[in-house]
C-alpha cells in the first residue's frame, strides 16, 4: 500500500498546481486577484487544507460564498474544478465510476462472433477455457470505466479542486462511502483494484446543516464556518462584483443589508443578494437610496413574503439609520445565534 | 506532542469538545505549519482543526483566550527569568519567597506560581471545592512550610521587632495564599467547569422529576434541550429502506430497456416510511402536573423533527393546547395551561368522550398516542369502549405513569384495565425515562 499523504512526503512531489499557496497572506492576495475577497479565518482554513491535506468542510448559510470559494481557487490556481452536487439518492454510479455497459455488451457480442477464432486451435475444453480467461480481464478494465467527478479528480496530474456541494442533502450511506475517498486520497474498484491519485485534490465540502453530518466525516474534515460578512468586508466584494456603483450609494445600501439582518426575519439576504440588490440599483441608475426605491426593490433582497411585510414599515426608520451610521462602526455577526 | 497543546485538548475535552487522537495529531501538525508567533493566526487554525460545530467553536473561543493568556503570562515570565539570569528559583525557602514577595516583580512571581503550580498537579483540578486543597499545596511548593516556621519564631520571640516581622511574613503569606487561589481558580475553569457541570448534569437527568425544584429549572431546561437535539439527529435520518428481495418489475423493465432489456440494473421495491405523528394528551392534576411541564418541554423542542404533533391537556374537561404553546413562550404557555385545565378534579372518562366529540379526526394510523397521567380516575367511569375505539384506530397508545408499578391497580387507579389497549404501559420518573420513552416512540417509525 502506499504511504498515505502527509505534507513530509507530498513536498517530494515534483510538481503540483498548489504551489502557489504558500502563505495564508498569498492566499488572500491570490484569491483577491480574482475576484473573490477573504477573510483570515478562511484563507487559514485553505492554507491548513493544503498543508495538512485535509478536505474543508465549510457550513454557513446560504449565498455566503460557499461554493465560490472554490469556483475561485480553481481561477486562481488555473486547476480543474470538479463539482459534485449531492442529492437524495446520489450513490457510487454517478460520484465515483460506472461501467459503460452498452461496450462491455458490445463486447461479449464481437467474442461470440470471434469465439471460435479464439479457441479454434484449442483441442481440449480446458485449453479452451485458459484461453478464454484471459479475456474477462479484458471484460473489467479501465477501458470500460466511465469515470465520474470523484474518480477524475484522483487521476488530475497536478492537482484539481474537488467541490462536494450540499454534502447535507445527501444519504447516510453515501457520506459513509466519501471517508476511503477523503482520507486516503483513493478509490477502490473491486474488480481492478485500488485507485490512488497521485497528487491529491483540494476538496471544498460544504453544508447548509440540512441534517447534522456524521462524526466520522467532521473528524477527517478542517471544519470552517463563513457567516455573514461585517461592513467594510460586504463594501469590498459589492465593489469588486459590480463595478460603477457610487461610493456614498455603496456604504448606504451595505448599512441598510446589515441592519436588516439584525432582524429577526424567515430568511436574512445574504452576499448574494446583496450583489443582486447593487446590481438592480445600478440598473436602475439610483444615486441614492430613497424610502419608495427601497420598497420597490426590497424583494430583490427578502424571498418570503413575511419578511417584507416585516421590514417594509421599518425601511424609513432604517434608512435614518444607515444613512447616519460610520461605515465600518459594525461588527460580523459572527456565529449564528445560539439561544 | 507539546505539552500546552495536549493540555489544552484536554481542557476542551472536559467542556465537551469532542476531539479524536487523529484530530489531535493534526493539530500538532498544524503548530508545526502556523508556529505560536501569530496568536490570531494559531486560534483561526485550531479552531479549524478541533472545534466542528457552531456550539463548539463558541467553547473553543472562551477557552481558547483563558487558556492561552495565562500560557502567555508564564512564558513571558520565563523569557525575563532567563534574560536576567537571576538566581535559580527552583530553590525555594522562606528568606526566597519573602524577598519575592516583596520585590513586585510581577512577571518573576507569575513564573514561580507556574513551577509550584507544577510541581503541585494544579492542572488536574476536577471540582471548585478543590481550590483550596490545591492552593495549600501551591504554597507549600514555594516554601510555605518554611515561611510557617519562621513566623511561629518570630511571635515567640515577641517585643516590637518580633511584632512587625511576624506581620510581615503574614502579609506576604496572604499575598502567597491569595495569588495561588486565584490560580487553582483558573485551573478550575480551564480543566474542571466543564467536568463538574457534566457531573451535575448527569444527577440531575438521574433525579426523580417531582423532586426537582424551581433552582434546578435552568439547568433541566438546557439539559431537555440537549436531549431534544440528540433524539432529533437519531431519528432525522432519512428513512428509506431498501425492500430487498421484492423485485419491482415494471421499474427495473424501464431503467433496463437501453440494454435490450437484459436487466442490467435491478431495482427493488421501496417501502416509505411513515412520517411520525404524536398525539399527547397529558392530565394536569396536581399530582401529575410537573412531569407534563418536562415532557411538553421535550416534545416542543422536537418540534422540527416530528411537525406533527398535537398535545391535550385534562383534570376534567380536555382541551387542545397546541395554540397556546406556540403562542406564548413556555413557561407562560405552562402557567395558563395549568391555570385552564387544573382545577377539575380528574375524570379519565370525561376526557375520553371530550376527544372523541371534538377531535376524533385526530387520531389516525399513524398515530401514536401518548399518555401521561396516573389513571386515578375518582372512581367515575373509565369509558373503556372509546379507550377501545381510540386504540384500535391509532398506530400505537404509549402509556407514561409517573406512579411506581407497586402503586398500579390500588385505591382508584385503574391503569390494569387500560394496560391491555396500550403497547407499552412505562414508569417514568426521571429526565432519562423521558428521554428512552420518546426515543421509543420515534424508533417505531423506522
Amino acid at each position: 500500500m502506499r504511504p498515505r499523504p502527509t505534507p513530509e512526503n507530498m513536498a517530494k512531489d515534483l510538481s503540483t498546481g498548489y504551489e502557489p499557496m504558500t502563505s495564508v497572506d498569498a492566499i488572500t492576495a491570490g484569491l483577491e486577484g480574482v475576484g473573490y475577497i477573504s477573510t483570515k479565518q478562511i484563507s487559514t482554513a485553505v492554507f491548513l487544507a493544503h498543508g495538512l491535506r485535509k478536505p474543508i468542510l465549510i457550513e454557513g448559510p446560504a449565498g455566503v460564498g460557499k461554493t465560490d470559494l472554490a469556483a475561485s481557487l480553481s481561477r486562481w490556481l488555473d486547476l480543474p474544478l470538479l463539482r459534485l452536487q449531492c442529492y437524495e439518492g446520489l450513490d457510487e454510479g454517478k460520484a465515483l465510476y460506472e461501467w459503460k455497459y452498452g461496450k462491455q455488451l458490445l463486447y461479449t457480442q464481437i467474442l461470440k462472433e470471434k469465439l471460435n477464432e479464439v479457441i479454434g486451435d484449442a483441442g481440449s475444453l480446458e485449453s479452451s477455457l485458459g484461453k478464454l480467461s484471459s479475456f474477462e480481464d479484458l471484460f473489467f478494465s479501465e477501458q470500460f470505466l466511465e469515470s465520474r467527478p470523484l474518480l477524475t479528480a484522483m487521476k488530475q496530474e497536478v492537482g484539481s479542486i474537488l467541490l462536494i456541494d450540499e454534502i447535507d442533502k445527501s444519504d447516510e450511506e453515501f457520506e459513509a462511502f466519501l471517508l476511503e475517498v477523503l482520507s486516503d486520497y483513493q478509490v477502490t474498484v473491486p474488480e481492478i483494484g485500488t485507485i490512488a491519485a497521485n497528487v491529491p485534490p483540494l476538496v471544498i465540502l460544504t453544508s447548509n446543516n440540512v441534517r447534522e453530518l456524521g462524526d466520522a466525516l467532521k473528524r477527517r474534515c478542517l471544519h470552517l464556518h463563513i457567516g455573514f460578512p461585517d461592513h467594510a468586508r460586504e463594501r469590498r466584494i459589492v465593489r469588486a462584483r459590480v463595478e460603477g456603483l457610487e461610493e456614498s450609494l455603496l456604504d448606504q445600501m451595505v448599512s441598510f443589508v446589515q441592519s436588516v439582518r439584525d432582524v429577526d426575519i424567515k430568511k436574512r439576504p445574504s452576499i448574494a443578494e446583496t450583489v443582486d440588490w447593487a446590481k438592480t440599483l445600478l440598473l436602475l441608475h439610483a444615486t441614492a437610496l430613497d424610502e419608495t426605491f427601497v420598497r420597490d426593490t426590497l424583494n430583490v433582497l427578502l424571498k418570503h413574503e413575511s419578511d417584507i411585510a416585516v421590514i417594509g414599515p421599518e425601511v424609513p426608520k432604517m434608512l435614518r439609520e444607515a444613512a447616519a451610521q460610520k461605515p465600518g462602526s459594525r461588527t460580523a455577526s459572527g456565529y449564528p445565534d445560539l439561544g | 506532542m507539546e505539552r500546552p497543546l495536549t493540555n489544552f485538548i484536554r481542557a476542551l475535552r472536559s467542556s465537551d469538545v469532542r476531539v479524536s487522537t487523529g484530530e489531535a495529531l493534526d493539530a500538532a501538525h498544524t503548530l508545526k505549519l502556523i508556529g505560536y508567533a501569530d496568536r490570531s493566526m494559531l486560534k483561526d487554525s485550531l479552531a479549524c482543526v478541533l472545534a466542528k460545530s457552531p456550539e463548539e467553536k463558541v467553547t473553543f473561543d472562551e477557552l481558547f483566550e483563558l487558556y492561552f493568556s495565562r500560557q502567555e503570562t508564564a512564558s513571558n515570565a520565563e523569557q525575563d527569568q532567563t534574560d536576567s539570569s537571576d538566581n535559580d528559583s527552583s530553590e525555594t525557602d522562606a528568606s526566597n519567597l519573602v524577598d519575592l514577595m516583596e520585590s513586585g516583580d510581577e512577571s518573576a512571581i507569575s513564573l514561580a506560581l507556574e513551577k509550584a503550580a507544577e510541581a503541585a498537579g494544579v492542572d488536574n483540578i476536577r471540582f471548585s471545592t478543590q481550590v483550596a486543597y490545591y492552593a495549600q499545596q501551591m504554597v507549600k511548593q514555594m516554601g510555605g512550610e518554611a515561611l510557617q516556621a519562621r513566623l511561629l519564631e518570630a511571635l515567640q520571640q515577641g517585643g516590637p521587632d518580633g511584632d512587625a516581622e511576624a506581620q510581615r511574613l503574614i502579609d506576604v503569606r496572604r499575598d502567597v495564599t491569595l495569588k495561588a487561589r486565584d490560580r487553582a481558580e483558573k485551573a478550575f475553569q480551564v480543566f474542571g467547569a466543564g467536568e463538574t457541570q457534566q457531573f451535575r448534569d448527569d444527577y440531575a437527568a438521574e433525579k426523580k422529576l417531582s423532586a426537582i425544584d424551581r433552582s434546578d429549572m435552568e439547568r433541566m431546561k438546557r439539559l431537555i434541550a440537549k436531549i431534544a437535539k440528540r433524539l432529533a439527529v437519531k431519528h432525522s435520518r432519512r428513512k428509506r429502506r431498501r425492500n430487498r428481495g421484492q423485485l419491482d418489475v415494471r421499474r427495473t423493465m424501464r431503467a433496463n430497456a437501453g440494454f435490450d432489456g437484459v436487466p442490467f440494473n435491478v431495482v427493488w421495491r421501496q417501502k416509505r416510511k411513515d412520517k411520525p405523528k404524536i398525539v399527547v394528551i397529558c392530565d394536569v392534576s396536581g399530582s401529575v402536573a410537573q412531569y407534563v411541564r418536562f415532557l411538553l418541554l421535550l416534545l416542543w423542542s422536537m418540534k422540527d423533527v416530528v411537525p406533527d404533533m398535537h398535545a391535550f391537556a385534562f383534570s376534567f374537561r380536555l382541551g387542545s393546547v397546541d395554540e397556546v404553546l406556540e403562542q406564548n413562550d413556555f413557561e407562560t404557555a405552562m402557567a395558563k395551561i395549568l391555570r385552564e385545565y387544573g382545577m377539575g378534579s380528574t375524570s379519565y372518562g370525561q376526557a375520553w368522550s371530550d376527544l372523541k366529540i371534538n377531535h376524533e379526526q385526530i387520531i389516525d394510523r399513524r398515530t401514536t398516542l401518548l399518555i401521561l397521567g396516573d389513571a386515578r380516575s375518582n372512581y367515575g367511569d373509565p369509558r373503556m369502549d372509546l379507550f377501545r375505539e381510540f386504540a384500535a384506530r391509532a398506530k400505537r397508545v404509549i402509556w407514561l405513569n409517573p406512579e411506581g408499578p407497586g402503586l398500579w391497580g390500588t385505591g382508584d387507579s385503574v391503569i390494569p384495565r387500560y394496560a391491555p389497549f396500550c403497547a407499552q404501559v412505562t414508569h417514568v420518573s426521571t429526565l432519562k425515562d423521558l428521554e428512552r420513552a420518546v426515543d421509543e416512540i420515534l424508533s417505531a417509525y423506522n
